[in-house]
């Protein structure tokens, strides 16, 4: 039986493999289902991938080998055409906003609806500024992003990103480099836009406490492989030695210190002691 | 050992020639996108003209400095050249013609290169490091066509302005020196001029090599910043490249374009 286009996951990967060149594969194998009106997060450390399979789902970079279906098209076959199509209906959050500078704050979230859509003067208003109502920056209207603190840059970005309403928000670390109060509000709006929009929302972040919060779910990846999925309560119960030492932030486990290094004598220059003589 | 080094070398050499032919093909991509999708930036025009004002009104400054002190140069050592010939009446056209032929459009072109080029590969690239095109891209639009094509509009259509304004204020500087300064007779100055200066043959040239050098100017800038590794020191060094790579192709155009040019049999 045919699932009903609700029920259909609005993102599935299967076997999806990439690469940018053959001997260093960077995602392997991956398969996963994020299912309409959920937040789930990906997580693991830095380098593990997990940026690169964000970009897959945006239809930036290919895969190799396997598919990923997003809002109902297959990105392996789309041209820019249907690219476009496809990120209409999508929204993003960069790292650290990636905001228009040479923009108001106003005029960078009426951007995407100056493109996509033309609409009267008064109701491009009363729609800039209800997304900045959402995210509480609606007195920042006139300012430079020169003049935001990297908290507020972060809320505007969101702003603009929800500006026409997507069914699709892509989130790009966007914990990093946030004092406590301004992570704590971009949690709460991740969870209120996602919810009060109908839309779906992938967390793509290593802030693995704070993000354990606000998800419904969660991918773990090392080494370009999902090792380890569940809800948030199962992930903080999880006996995968990997997962145990992300989550508890510890020094020691299956991720080293050190990087793969040869010999250290051979580093500082030390000579092999010579063989005693035997007497 | 000699032999080796000697492979290494073509090898270094091989290399170095594949990577520029390959790089020009890219640069010759980018262009034939650039102008498939620039509909945008004329559809909309005040994208372009808002870069005709970065690029062109913000240059004039230095462009009408600079041409006023060329003619007034060219005065001073053209006078010195045609009295000792007893032909110093003909110094109007001697500042006339090497302005509207050669200096206009080179000089005007190197200063464009150094100001407008070098501010537009840095916009760009620094839009690039800071994500600006991803997120436009993530916005399903084009930043070739919302961001570059109005780029280069704006300085395909700034440059021969700036070069005709560069030799207007050049021939009022050797005006100055010539007819105020020296002593020149007025009437044979400006007479002398309008007789030989012909508008077609120079004056339109002049204009087309302009047009030339605004085309390959703004074509280096805008895509060596699309090109641009996304840190700090590859946006140093694109600019840069921007600011050589342009500076050396006026010089070598200009050669290609006076050949083709001013040595048919017909001119004088």
């Amino acid at each position: 039986m045919q699932q009903s286009p609700a029920a259909q996951p609005i993102v599935e990967i299967r076997k999806l493999s990439f690469g940018y060149d053959r001997s260093r594969p960077v995602l392997r194998d991956i398969n996963l289902q994020i299912p309409r009106g959920s937040v789930v997060g990906i997580m693991g450390q830095s380098g593990c991938g997990k940026t690169t399979l964000l970009r897959v789902i945006m239809g930036a970079l290919r895969p190799s080998a396997g598919e990923a279906h997003v809002l109902g098209h297959t990105t392996n076959s789309l041209d820019g055409d249907g690219l476009y199509a496809m990120r209409r209906k999508m929204g993003m959050l960069f790292q650290f906003g990636a905001l228009f500078t040479d923009l108001s704050v106003y005029e960078n979230v009426a951007f995407p609806l100056r493109e996509h859509a033309a609409l009267p003067d008064e109701l491009l208003n009363d729609l800039v500024m209800m997304k900045l109502q959402a995210v509480g920056l609606r007195g920042a209207a006139h300012l430079a992003p020169t003049e935001l603190s990297g908290g507020m840059a972060r809320r505007v970005a969101l702003a603009r990103s929800i500006a026409l309403d997507p069914q699709l928000i892509l989130y790009d670390e966007p914990f990093t480099g946030l004092d406590p109060i301004s992570f704590g509000v971009i949690v709460r709006l991740i969870r209120e836009l996602n919810d009060s929009l109908g839309a779906t929302s992938v967390i793509v972040t290593h802030d693995v406490q704070e993000a354990l919060r606000v998800v419904d779910y969660v991918y773990f990846m090392a080494a370009g492989r999902v090792i380890a999925q569940g809800r948030p309560d199962e992930i903080r119960r999880s006996d995968e030695p990997f997962v145990r030492q992300f989550v508890n932030g510890s020094s020691e486990g299956p991720v080293p210190f050190h990087y793969p290094a040869p010999g250290y004598d051979a580093d500082l220059e030390l000579a092999a002691p010579e063989p005693q003589a035997s007497h | 050992m000699r032999v080796a080094d000697v492979r290494a070398r073509l090898e270094r050499l091989g290399s170095g020639v594949t990577f520029h032919v390959l790089r020009l093909g890219f640069a010759s991509r980018f262009l034939a996108h650039l102008v498939v999708h620039s509909g945008t930036a004329l559809r909309r025009f005040r994208l372009t003209t808002a870069e005709i004002y970065f690029a062109g009104v913000l240059s004039l400054i230095i462009i009408l400095v600079s041409g006023m002190f060329v003619g007034m140069v060219l005065a001073l050592q053209g006078y010195e050249t045609l009295q000792r010939f007893g032909a110093s009446e003909s110094l109007g056209v001697l500042v006339a013609l090497s302005l509207v032929r050669e200096l206009g459009p080179v000089v005007a072109g190197l200063l464009f290169a150094s100001r407008a080029g070098s501010a537009i590969t840095a916009e760009i690239g620094l839009m690039k490091a800071t994500e600006q095109l991803s997120a436009m891209e993530m916005m399903a639009v084009d930043p070739i066509a919302r961001v570059v094509a109005p780029r280069f509009w704006g300085g395909v259509i700034s440059m021969p302005l700036l070069a005709a304004l560069f030799s207007a204020m050049g021939i009022f500087g050797g005006y100055v020196v010539g007819v105020q300064l020296i002593g020149v007779d007025a009437g044979a100055f400006w007479s002398q001029m309008q007789a030989a200066v012909d508008v077609r043959n120079d004056i339109l040239n002049g204009v087309i090599k302009s047009l030339v050098f605004g085309i390959a100017v703004t074509w280096i800038a805008v895509f060596e910043g699309y090109d641009a590794p996304p840190t700090a020191e590859g946006v140093s060094r694109a600019t840069t490249r921007t600011v050589v790579t342009s500076s050396l192709a006026i010089l070598f155009l200009d050669f290609i374009l006076t050949a083709l040019m001013f040595t048919g049999g017909n001119h004088q």
